[in-house]
């Protein structure tokens, strides 16, 4: 043993770690945090303002006594929010790859574009000659989407990709109203997202599940099958749920137009695509797109996010309002259906003009990209895919056979088969891996499923230990090495949660402790 | 390019490893017509500082509300947001995490949304709340959804002082689903009859106060005459600051109250991302729309947090959910809730009885300006003016002696009559004694 001239020893003594239980309760970096409600005090402020300037109320004598609210000063309120974000996985720490969330990259200069005065502190109801760089940015926005997906036009307001579906679906329904031709049921494949049928569904239409063929795609002769003269349109995700590109998709649309309906794309995938074909040439009609997936903008803990939807010269006319007109260097906005020339919008879905401050991002991020970057950026996403697939390919079981997939490759769980180790299970033990799991039981038409989506951001280093990991712990799985898979995670802030406590007596905001009742 | 960690040595090394010749086999699913062989007609990539040279002389065409003095209200509203909220939501565990699927590594985002839930359920002076929604016109419209839903009626009145914004999206709702509704006349003085449209098909009415006229309303009456008919009363609150000073809707018998919380914490952003709220009684929860968050113990008996309900949700529930509702606000959720903790109930108190002085005072400046009338007796921080001539000219002149003065009611709703000579002012803590002036000097010249 060494030591160094005050007697403190510089070397280990007593060797290895063990869990012993602390005082608090907390671990080193791992502190356990109270609630607002339980640190804070209505007393204090953690904002400095001078008095109000005397005044003679005139608030109709409706004036509030008290609120309820804690305080917390800034030093406290720092320390909280700090604590409380470190028990939080994020892509800045580590591997996160759930299929069909593209969890890429958030650069932070496009956090620093969004943040300039001229976007981020004006005001959308401004005199528009006010703000014509924003308008100039949504107009430049808008002609980056079309070009890269060969569409008409862009409904730019719609606030998240589920608010896009019923955009697309709205003006869908509305050029038929428009044509004589109102339809009441939509065409939905099994392994679209939950967002699809619920759009229909809003939107007053019956849903028609379509089957998906054995190699987990679409087939034309099941869409023709389910195709009538009641059917508005299909709604299909392609690249699709399974993480593969729908090879008969041009067919698909032939059949859907000769039957007069509409092809609604969700392009939550279009990640895998860009730059490398354009939705236009395969036959869509309206398709939303994620900035949050494909072009970066933030997941920030679920939001906000924003749903830009293309449209086909049919649809074109009944998008929504508003929308930003250009006139040589001079731009304006339609705020009103009554406003909108020649065209017959089917309304408003929000107020103001749409996520501008997302807007900036996905521009910022698509100008870092280029045109070559864009399409690098596609090929990587699908080449580390691939990567994982043959990593993996064969210790893990693919429903659907090996073959190649586009950005995000799915396995089931009969690989897991009788070694007691659920995909839940399986995925809690990638956690104390150090990595996040992958998308569990989606799509729902695959028993088990574990769907990868590595994205472009991973480098070969960070894939390599990815897989390796995963190898390991099938072995374990294999190997009846439960301890690891049953009770994990082992190493995380929490324990399994219950979710069923949770959803029996929900309990979704905090109250005081009531106080013991007295014995009688 | 700097976002892509793959080099072409690894690239090449990969492809063996995967057992095709290269990049084009692995998209031999896109039929070869319509595979594009080119690159896409946008320029190449470009480093941070072209980026930045590009986008920031768009940024620089813009007038920023700092910059002058500043009065645009009707719906989002300019506040000072402290330096700490922006540092913390930029944090990479907030900023870069997915939706908190796997609860046991998601707790930072949990807490914090179930901090925002209580919150909002305070401020509102109601039971419940969710986990936010894209903003508050959305949650308006979802509103009205939720209240068919449960009183299994369809037909919606309107207060002709919502928002026009707001109420053009439940028109459009209304429309694609072919519901009745009755949207009053706009109201900017108080004209309105609002419970003689409340019939036995009605299934909620929808109410804004501060209106967007800022007139201040108490909702009590219309609350008790609803619910004499089985009606859900909607209360609308696009000024959250002004919960500071203002009986919470809760008191006053609101059955929804939604609200756009932008004020608190998040930025004017050229009309979003804001954060949505959404409040509720307890007893009408299972048709509450969007995310909610809650408490549960781990297999340890530790208290944690976890998404809750989602039988309610379309991931599960799919056709037969109560909305298609996938996300909501989480950053901007977060930022309301860092700034209100900070805030507490005597900063919030403070901050709104200072908008509200600032309001009196310069309603009281523009009232003495020849030929201008205030038409809002009561208010929070926004108000109506009545001014010679049309509003949007006097607008767009007062631009040129560089002060952003309201809204001209015109360009909210073309299609009502008899407000073109109004303009909607609003005014909060950061406009100064001077601005006011510089806003009184501005008119008096632009009138004269």
């Amino acid at each position: 043993m060494s030591m160094n001239r005050g007697g403190r020893p510089t070397s280990p003594q007593g060797g290895q770690t063990s869990d012993h239980p602390t005082f608090t309760g907390n671990k080193a970096l791992q502190i356990e945090e109270p609630l607002i409600f339980e640190v804070g005090d209505v007393s204090k402020t953690g904002v400095d303002f001078a008095e109000a300037e005397p005044h003679k109320a005139r608030l109709g004598g409706l004036e509030r006594q008290s609120i309820g609210l804690p305080g917390l000063t800034e030093p406290e309120a720092m320390r909280h929010y700090v604590r409380i974000s470190q028990k939080n996985f994020a892509i800045d720490a580590g591997v996160y790859p759930l299929g069909s969330c593209t969890m890429k990259h958030n650069a932070r200069l496009n956090e620093k574009m969004a943040r300039l005065p001229g976007f981020g502190d004006v005001h959308p109801l401004q005199p528009q000659s006010t703000v014509q760089g924003a308008l100039e940015l949504i107009d430049k926005l808008a002609a980056w989407l079309l070009e890269m997906t060969g569409m008409a036009c862009v409904a730019m307001s719609p606030k998240a990709g589920a608010h896009g579906e019923f955009c697309g679906m709205a003006a869908i329904k509305s050029a038929q109203i428009a044509k004589g031709d109102a339809r009441s049921v939509v065409l939905v494949p099994e392994s679209a997202h939950g967002t699809n049928p619920a759009t229909a569904a809003l939107l007053g239409y019956k849903v028609r599940d379509i089957p998906a063929r054995e190699d987990g795609t679409v087939s034309p002769e099941a869409v023709k099958e389910a195709l009538g003269p009641e059917v508005a349109g299909i709604m299909l995700t392609n690249p699709n749920t399974c993480g593969l590109f729908e090879r008969d998709i041009v067919a698909i649309a032939d059949a859907v137009h000769e039957a007069g309906a509409y092809f609604y794309c969700d392009g939550a995938n279009f990640n895998a695509i860009v730059g490398k074909a354009k939705p236009g040439d395969l036959g869509v009609d309206c398709m939303h797109i994620n900035p949050h997936k494909t072009f970066s903008t933030p997941h920030g803990g679920g939001g906000p996010g924003a749903g830009p939807v293309v449209f086909s010269e049919a649809i074109a006319p009944y998008a929504p309002v508003p929308y930003v007109v250009r006139d040589g260097d001079n731009f304006s906005l339609v705020e009103t259906v009554e406003a909108a020339k020649g065209a017959e919008p089917f309304g408003r879905q929000t107020a103001f003009h749409g996520q501008m401050g997302m807007f900036v991002r996905a521009l910022s991020y698509m100008m870092s990209h280029g045109s070559d970057g864009l399409r690098q950026a596609s090929e990587d996403a699908v080449l580390n895919a691939n990567y994982i697939r043959a990593g993996l390919r064969d210790v893990m079981s693919q429903p659907f056979g090996d073959q190649v997939c586009m950005h995000e490759v799915l396995f089931d769980d009969s690989f897991l088969k009788d070694t007691g180790v659920t995909t839940l299970d399986f995925a809690k033990a990638m956690i104390d891996e150090g990595f996040h799991p992958m998308t569990m039981y989606f799509p729902l038409v695959v028993h088990g499923a574990m769907l990868i989506e590595p994205t472009e951001s991973e480098s070969k280093v960070a894939l390599d230990q990815f897989i390796a990991t995963l190898r390991d712990l099938v072995k374990g799985a294999k190997d009846g090495d439960l301890g690891r898979f049953t009770g994990a995670p082992h190493h995380a802030p929490m324990a399994r949660l219950d979710e069923t406590r949770a959803a029996r007596e929900p309990i979704l905001r905090w109250r005081p402790e009531q106080p013991a009742e007295a014995a009688e | 390019m700097r976002y892509l960690p793959l080099t072409d040595d690894d690239r090449r090394s990969m492809f063996s490893d995967i057992g095709v010749k290269g990049i084009d086999d692995l998209f031999a699913d896109i039929p070869e017509d319509v595979r594009l062989k080119e690159l896409v007609d946008l320029p190449r990539h470009a480093g941070e500082l072209e980026v930045e040279r590009q986008l920031g002389a768009m940024a620089s065409r813009n007038t920023a509300a700092s910059s002058v003095p500043f009065f645009v209200g009707c719906g989002a509203y300019k506040h000072h947001v402290p330096a700490s909220v922006d540092h913390l939501i930029q944090r990479s565990e907030f900023l870069t995490a997915y939706t908190p699927y796997q609860p046991e590594i998601s707790q930072g985002t949990l807490q914090y949304l179930f901090e925002f839930q209580t919150q909002v359920a305070l401020l509102t002076g109601m039971e419940v709340a969710n986990a936010s929604m894209y903003d508050g016109s959305t949650s308006c419209g979802e509103a009205v959804l939720m209240a068919h839903r449960l009183t299994r009626r369809s037909r919606a009145v309107l207060s002709g002082g919502l928002h026009p914004q707001y109420r053009n999206i439940i028109e459009t709702l209304s429309h694609l689903s072919r519901t009745p509704l009755e949207a009053l006349v706009a109201d900017p003085q108080g004209d309105e009859d609002i419970i003689a449209a409340i019939d036995e098909e009605t299934s909620c009415v929808v109410v804004q106060s501060p209106d967007v006229f800022g007139r201040v309303r108490d909702l009590s009456d219309i609350a008790a005459a609803a619910h004499e008919k089985g009606v859900l009363l909607i209360a609308v609150v696009t000024e959250i600051v002004s919960l500071g000073a203002l009986k919470p809707p809760g008191e006053m018998g609101a059955d929804i109250v939604v609200g756009e919380g932008q004020s608190i914490g998040v930025g004017l952003n050229f009309g979003g991302p804001y954060v949505g709220l959404l409040a509720t009684r307890q007893k009408y929860l299972r048709q509450m729309p969007g995310r909610v968050c809650g408490e549960t113990v781990d297999a340890n008996g530790k208290r944690g947090f976890v998404l809750t309900l989602s039988t309610r949700e379309q991931h599960i529930r799919r056709e037969k959910a109560t909305s298609n509702i996938c996300t909501n606000s989480g950053l901007c959720a977060l930022a309301f809730t860092i700034h209100l903790a900070l805030l507490g109930e005597a900063g919030l108190m403070r901050l709104a009885s200072i908008n509200h002085a600032n309001g009196v005072a310069l309603a009281d400046g523009l009232s003495g300006i020849k030929g201008v009338e205030v038409i809002t007796p009561a208010f929070f921080n926004e108000f109506t003016i009545r001014v010679p001539g049309k509003g949007v000219d006097v607008i767009d002149a007062l631009v040129e002696k560089g002060v952003l003065g309201g809204v001209p009611a015109t360009r909210l709703a073309p299609d009502q009559k008899g407000l073109d000579d109004l303009i909607i002012v609003a005014a909060t803590e950061v406009n100064t004694a001077d601005d006011r002036e510089a806003y009184v000097k501005a008119l008096k010249e632009v009138l004269s």
